[in-house]
C-alpha cells in the first residue's frame, strides 16, 4: 500500500503557532477577530453522511476547529424496547443503521438468545452468515458511492448505488424487504431461500466483481482521487485505542481487529476470513482497504452459497413469543459491521421485556471524537471526503 | 503522479456503450417479489377475530373491529383486524403471529389515495385493489411465533389400566402446566364459549406466574367445583381455542385440574377469603333439590351470599350423574369429594337418602324454605324401543352405572353390545369391558351408534382409549331388532345408516335396509340419551308450570320457573353435561338473591 508520503497540508503546520492563539491548552477564537469564519456544514448539507452537521471556525480554508452536532433524529430506540415484549423489539432495530441493518438484527436476536438459553439450527446460522455478508456488500458500495460523490465524481456513485439496488432485489427475494429486512428472528431467520436464489445470487457475485474492476480504474487508480485522498485524515496506531477506532478505521493503521476473526460468531469460524490490514491510516488507505474486504465479501459469499445445508431447521422452537419472558441476566453480543465492532448489551430481569438495551455503534467514536480531531487543519473542501472517509452514520450514533 | 492513474480513469467510456440498468415501468415491469412483504390481505374464511396480530403489533397500527356481515360464535368473535397504515411499518409480525394464518401480504407495494382515511382500511372487509394480487409474505410453516403443539399428558398404558378404575390421567406437573400454560395467546375466545364464562386466560397467566392461590381463587368466581370440571367437562372452550385452527388447542381443563390438584383441601377456606362465613349469614333459608353440579354450584354461591341453604339428595352420595353416571377411572370419587367438603365447611348441609316428592313434598319444601333449586338431573335411561328390548337382558346404561358406583355387583355377560356412540355409551362400554376383564380375563363388547365415526357424539379420547381397551366401535349402523332364541338374546340385527340428521338438521335417520349386519351378544346396553324423571311435581305444582314441547320446564334467564320461588336448572333445562351445570347454578343462585332482596 502507498506510504503517507505526500502530505500537502504540512504547509499549515508552520502556521499552526499563530492560528489560533492557545490559553491554558485551549484555543482563543475571538470571532470578531475577523480571523476567524464559523460556518455549519450540515444537518442540510450534500457533504455530511446524514443527518447531522459539523460546526466548523475556519481561517482561510484550512479548518481550525470543528464540533459534531447530533440530535436530529434520536429516536429512543433504546428506551422503546425496554416497553416492548422480546419479539417486538425485532423489527425496530434494523432502523437503527439504515445502509446496514442486518448488523443489528443479529446483534438483538443473538443477544435474546444467549440469555434465553436458545441454540440456533446450523442452517439458519449459514443464512444468518450469508444475510450479513450481503449487507455488507450492500453497505460498501453504498459507500462508494458517498466517497466518489464527496470529490465530486457522481458517476461511480450511481453505478455503486445501482448495483446495489441489485443486491436488494436479492434481499428482496431472501427477506421480502429491501431495505429493512427484518429477517433473523430470535431462534434463526424467517424464511429458506426461495428457489433460483443460490444461481442468481452467484450471477450477481460475478457482476459485483466486474463493477468492482471498474471502481478499481476509475476511482483507486486515480490520480486526482490519490492526491485528495492520500495523507488525508491519518489515523495513527496511538488513536487507535485512545479513541476507541474499530473496523477499517482501526485496521488501516495495522490494528488486526475483526471480530468475524476475533470472536467467530454465525459461520464465521468455519470461513476463511482474513485479516486485511495497512499501516498507512490515511484516507485512501481506508478506501482500499474497504475495495478489498468487498472482494473478500464476494469470496465468502461464493463460499457460503455452496455450503448452506439444503435440509435442515431454519428456526428453534420458540416459546410463545407473546408470554416469552427470558431469565435474568446480561450479554453483549457484537459483530463486524462495515463500520466495524457494532455491539448489543441487553439485561434482562426475568420479564418479558427487556430491563436495558444499549447499543453500540462504532460511528459514534468515528463520527464525533475522531472527526473533530482529524478535522483540524485540513481544508474546508476535503471535510466531506473525510467524514466519508470513516464511514460514519448518523442514525447509528443517535439510535 | 503516475500515468497509469491518469490514463486508467479513462475506461469509464466504455461504459457509454452498456445498456442501462433502469426499467422503464417499474410498476408493470417489476412485480414484487414472490416473498415480498406488501399490504395485507386477510381471508374471512380463516379468521376468528381472535386480535392475536393486534396484541402483537408494536406499532399499535391494528384494531380489531366489529364488520358488518360478521357474527359473533363459538370460536369467533366477528371481530376483525383494521390496520392503520399510517403506523405500520411492514414488519409482517402480526402475519407470523396469527394463529389461523388468516393474515398475509400481497406483493403489491403501491397504493395512492388523496384520502388520508383511506388508509386505515379493514383488509378482507375494504375493497383494496391487491385483494387478487399475488399473495406475498406468508408464514413459513417452518418458523413458529406461537406454539401449536400440547404438552402430552401422562396416561396409564392400556395393558395397565384395563382392569382397573384407577384414574388414567396423571395430571400435569408443575414444569409441564407451565410449558402449556406459556401456550396461551390470551385471546377470550374461549371465555364466550364456556357456558360458565370462566376467566380462562385469566388462571392460565396465573399458572405462568406460579401464583396457584390467585388461580384457584379466579376458578371459584365461576366455579366451585374444578377437581370435577378439570377432570371431565365437555371443554367446550378446547374446541373455541384459537390455536385449534393450526394446532392443538391449549389443555384448558387438564390446566384447570392442575390448579385444583395443587390445593389441599384444608387450605380452600383460607385462600378463598370465606373463613368467617357464618358471621354473616342472612335470615332467608333455601332449599335445593340434587347434590349434583348445579345443586352444588347453587349452593356454593347462595352460601358466600350468606344464604343459609340445604340439599335434598336422594341418593347416598354427592356429585349426581358426576358421581353416579361417570367412571372412577376417569373421576374418582375423592375429588367430589373434595369439592363437597369444602362446601359443607361453608355452613350448607346435605341431605342424603331423601328423595323429594317420595320423603318430603315439594309443597313441604316451599312452605320451610325462601325458595327452592331444582336440580335433579337425568338419571333415567331411554329405551330404542325396537323389538326385544323389553329383555331383561336389556339393560339402560344410567342404571348400570350407577349401580356400578353403589357398589352393586352387576350382570356382565361374556359378549355384550352397547347402543349408542355418546360419552355415556362409551363409559358404559368402559365400565363393563374392565368389569369383563375382571371376571372372564377377556373383553368382548362392542358398542355401535347411528352416527359415523367422525360425527360420534363422544369425544375422540374416548374412543381411541375404548378401542385401546380392546373395544369394537362400530359406527354407522342403526339397531333394528333384538334376536331372541329361546328365552335368551343371541344378538341384535343392524342395518346401515346412511345419515342421521335431514337437510332442516332434524333427527331422522336414513338407512340402506340392503346393508345389514348382525352383532352376536348376550346382554345389550341401551345409551341413547338420558331422561329426566319429574314425578316430584304435584298435579298442583305442574298445572301452575309452563312446559316446552320436549317437556322441559320453562324458565327465564335467572331460571326462575312460573311459579316465582321455584328455580330450575342443571341438566333437566340444559345440557347435558357439568359445566352448563355450574353455570346454571351460578345463574341461579344470583336469580334467587335478585328474587329475595327485591
Ligand atoms: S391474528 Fe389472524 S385470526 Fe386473529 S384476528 Fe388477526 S387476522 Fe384474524
Ligand atoms: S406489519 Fe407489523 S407494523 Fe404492520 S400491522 Fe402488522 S405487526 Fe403492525
Amino acid at each position: 500500500m502507498n506510504k503517507q508520503s505526500e502530505c500537502k497540508y504540512s504547509g499549515y503546520s508552520a502556521d499552526r503557532a499563530k492560528y489560533p492563539e492557545k490559553k491554558d491548552g485551549k484555543p482563543v477564537i475571538d470571532l470578531d477577530s475577523h480571523k476567524f469564519t464559523k460556518i455549519w456544514q450540515g444537518p442540510q448539507h450534500p457533504g455530511v453522511t446524514g443527518n447531522m452537521s459539523v460546526e466548523i471556525i475556519i481561517n482561510g480554508d484550512e479548518i481550525i476547529q470543528a464540533q459534531t452536532h447530533v440530535g436530529y433524529l434520536h429516536r429512543a430506540f433504546e428506551k422503546l424496547m425496554e416497553r416492548r415484549k422480546y419479539i417486538q423489539c425485532f423489527p425496530l432495530v434494523c432502523r437503527i443503521c439504515v445502509p446496514e441493518p442486518d448488523t443489528n438484527e443479529y446483534c438483538v436476536s443473538a443477544a435474546m438468545e444467549d440469555l434465553a438459553g436458545i441454540v440456533v439450527p446450523e442452517k439458519a446460522e449459514w443464512l444468518r452468515t450469508l444475510n450479513l455478508e450481503m449487507s455488507r456488500i450492500a453497505s460498501y458500495l453504498m459507500w462508494i458511492g458517498g466517497q466518489a460523490g464527496s470529490l465530486g465524481m457522481g458517476a461511480i456513485g450511481q453505478w455503486t448505488v445501482g448495483m446495489r439496488d441489485f443486491w436488494l432485489d436479492l434481499f428482496e427475494e431472501m427477506t421480502g424487504g429491501r431495505v429493512y429486512h427484518m429477517y433473523m428472528i430470535p431462534g434463526g431467520v424467517r424464511k429458506d431461500l426461495p428457489d433460483g436464489f443460490i444461481e442468481k445470487a452467484r450471477n450477481l457475485v460475478i457482476r459485483t466483481r466486474k463493477l468492482l474492476k471498474d471502481v478499481e480504474n476509475t476511482f483507486l487508480s486515480n490520480a486526482v482521487v490519490k492526491s485528495r485522498l492520500q495523507g488525508l485524515g491519518v489515523i495513527t496506531p496511538a488513536m487507535v485505542d485512545e479513541y476507541g477506532i474499530v473496523g477499517p478505521n482501526a485496521r488501516s493503521c495495522g490494528k488486526e481487529y475483526d471480530i468475524r476473526i476475533n470472536n467467530p460468531y454465525v459461520k464465521y469460524g468455519e470461513l476463511d476470513v482474513k485479516m486485511i490490514t495497512s499501516t498507512v491510516g490515511d484516507a485512501y488507505a481506508r478506501a482500499q482497504l474497504r475495495y478489498e474486504d468487498m472482494h473478500q465479501s464476494l469470496d465468502l459469499i461464493s463460499e457460503i452459497l455452496e455450503r448452506i445445508p439444503k435440509d435442515g431447521a431454519i428456526q428453534a422452537k420458540l416459546p410463545n413469543v407473546l408470554n416469552w419472558k427470558i431469565p435474568a441476566g446480561q450479554t453483549y453480543i457484537k459483530a463486524e459491521s462495515t463500520r466495524g465492532e457494532h455491539g448489543f448489551y441487553m439485561v434482562s430481569d426475568g420479564s418479558d421485556k427487556p430491563r436495558r438495551v444499549f447499543a453500540r455503534g462504532a460511528s459514534y467514536t468515528h463520527a464525533i471524537a475522531v472527526l473533530e480531531k482529524l478535522a483540524e487543519n485540513i481544508s474546508i473542501s476535503d471535510l466531506a471526503a473525510l467524514m466519508v472517509s470513516l464511514h460514519t452514520c448518523p442514525p447509528e450514533i443517535e439510535r | 503522479m503516475k500515468l497509469k492513474d491518469v490514463l486508467s480513469p479513462l475506461r469509464v467510456w466504455e461504459r457509454a456503450a452498456q445498456k442501462p440498468w433502469t426499467i422503464k415501468d417499474p410498476l408493470n415491469d417489476r412485480p414484487g417479489a414472490d416473498n415480498y412483504r406488501g399490504f395485507h390481505k386477510n381471508d374471512f374464511s380463516k379468521c376468528i377475530g381472535c386480535g392475536t396480530c393486534e396484541e402483537i403489533c408494536q406499532n399499535d397500527a391494528i384494531d380489531i373491529v366489529p364488520v358488518e356481515g360478521q357474527e359473533t360464535v363459538d370460536g369467533d368473535s366477528g371481530l376483525r383486524p383494521r390496520i392503520d397504515y399510517g403506523r405500520c411499518c411492514w414488519c409482517a409480525l402480526c402475519v407470523d403471529v396469527c394463529p389461523t394464518s388468516a393474515l398475509t401480504m400481497s406483493n403489491d407495494y403501491t397504493w395512492i389515495s388523496d384520502n388520508p382515511e383511506d388508509y386505515r382500511f379493514i383488509p378482507g372487509a375494504d375493497k383494496t385493489k391487491w385483494q387478487d394480487a399475488e399473495t406475498g409474505y406468508e408464514r413459513s410453516p417452518d418458523m413458529q411465533l406461537i406454539n401449536f403443539d400440547r404438552v402430552e399428558m401422562a396416561e396409564m398404558h392400556p395393558g395397565q389400566r384395563d382392569k382397573s378404575f384407577i384414574e388414567i390421567v396423571k395430571g400435569y406437573n408443575k414444569e409441564q402446566a407451565m410449558k402449556e400454560a406459556e401456550r396461551c395467546i390470551e385471546c377470550g375466545l374461549c371465555i364466550a364459549t364456556c357456558p360458565a364464562h370462566m376467566d380462562i386466560p385469566a388462571y392460565i397467566a396465573a399458572i405462568r406466574d406460579d401464583d396457584i392461590e390467585n388461580a384457584f381463587r379466579i376458578l371459584y368466581e365461576t366455579n366451585p367445583m374444578p377437581e370435577i370440571c378439570g377432570r371431565i367437562c365437555t371443554h367446550k372452550c378446547e374446541t373455541a381455542c384459537a390455536l385449534h385452527n393450526n394446532g392443538d388447542p391449549l389443555a384448558i381443563r387438564w390446566l384447570k385440574r392442575y390448579i385444583a390438584d395443587q390445593i389441599p383441601a384444608g387450605k380452600y377456606q383460607e385462600i378463598l377469603g370465606t373463613k368467617h362465613l357464618e358471621d354473616t349469614k342472612l335470615n332467608k333459608k333455601i332449599a335445593i333439590i340434587g347434590a349434583g353440579p348445579a345443586g352444588i354450584s347453587a349452593a356454593y354461591y347462595l352460601a358466600i351470599m350468606g344464604y343459609k341453604t340445604k340439599i335434598f339428595e336422594a341418593l347416598p352420595e354427592s356429585g349426581g350423574m358426576a358421581r353416579y353416571g361417570i367412571p372412577e377411572y376417569r373421576l374418582p370419587y375423592d375429588q367430589i369429594d373434595k369439592d363437597v367438603e369444602y362446601l359443607k365447611t361453608l355452613g350448607v348441609e346435605i341431605q342424603y337418602n331423601t328423595r323429594i316428592g317420595q320423603d318430603i313434598s315439594l309443597e313441604q319444601l316451599h312452605k320451610d324454605y325462601d325458595a327452592v333449586f331444582a336440580a335433579t338431573g337425568l338419571h333415567l335411561g331411554r329405551s330404542t324401543r325396537i323389538t326385544g328390548s323389553d329383555h331383561q337382558r336389556v339393560y339402560f346404561a344410567t342404571d348400570l352405572l350407577r349401580e356400578v358406583t353403589l357398589g352393586n355387583e352387576i350382570d356382565v355377560a361374556k359378549n355384550i353390545v352397547v347402543i349408542g356412540g355418546g360419552n355415556v355409551a362409551m363409559d358404559i362400554t368402559r365400565t363393563l369391558a374392565r368389569l369383563q376383564n375382571q371376571k372372564f380375563g377377556k373383553v368382548q363388547i362392542l358398542a355401535t351408534c347411528l352416527e359415523a365415526e367422525q360425527e360420534m357424539p363422544a369425544d375422540l379420547e374416548e374412543i381411541v382409549e375404548a378401542r385401546e381397551e380392546k373395544a369394537i366401535i362400530e359406527p354407522a349402523w342403526g339397531p333394528v331388532d333384538i334376536e331372541i332364541k329361546n328365552g335368551k338374546i343371541s344378538g341384535l340385527h343392524v342395518s346401515k345408516c346412511l345419515s342421521v340428521f335431514n337437510s332442516e338438521g332434524r333427527f331422522s335417520p336414513e338407512f340402506d335396509e340392503n346393508q345389514k349386519k348382525f352383532f352376536k351378544a348376550d346382554m345389550i346396553v341401551e345409551s341413547i340419551g338420558q331422561g329426566m324423571d319429574l314425578s316430584y311435581l304435584s298435579e298442583g305444582i305442574k298445572s301452575k308450570l309452563k312446559f316446552s314441547p320436549r317437556g322441559r320446564i320453562e324458565v327465564n334467564e335467572k331460571f326462575q320457573s312460573d311459579l316465582k320461588w321455584l328455580f330450575v336448572g342443571g341438566d333437566i333445562i340444559e345440557g347435558p353435561d357439568v359445566i352448563h351445570g355450574i353455570a346454571n347454578g351460578y345463574l341461579a343462585a344470583r336469580g334467587i338473591d335478585g328474587f329475595l332482596t327485591k
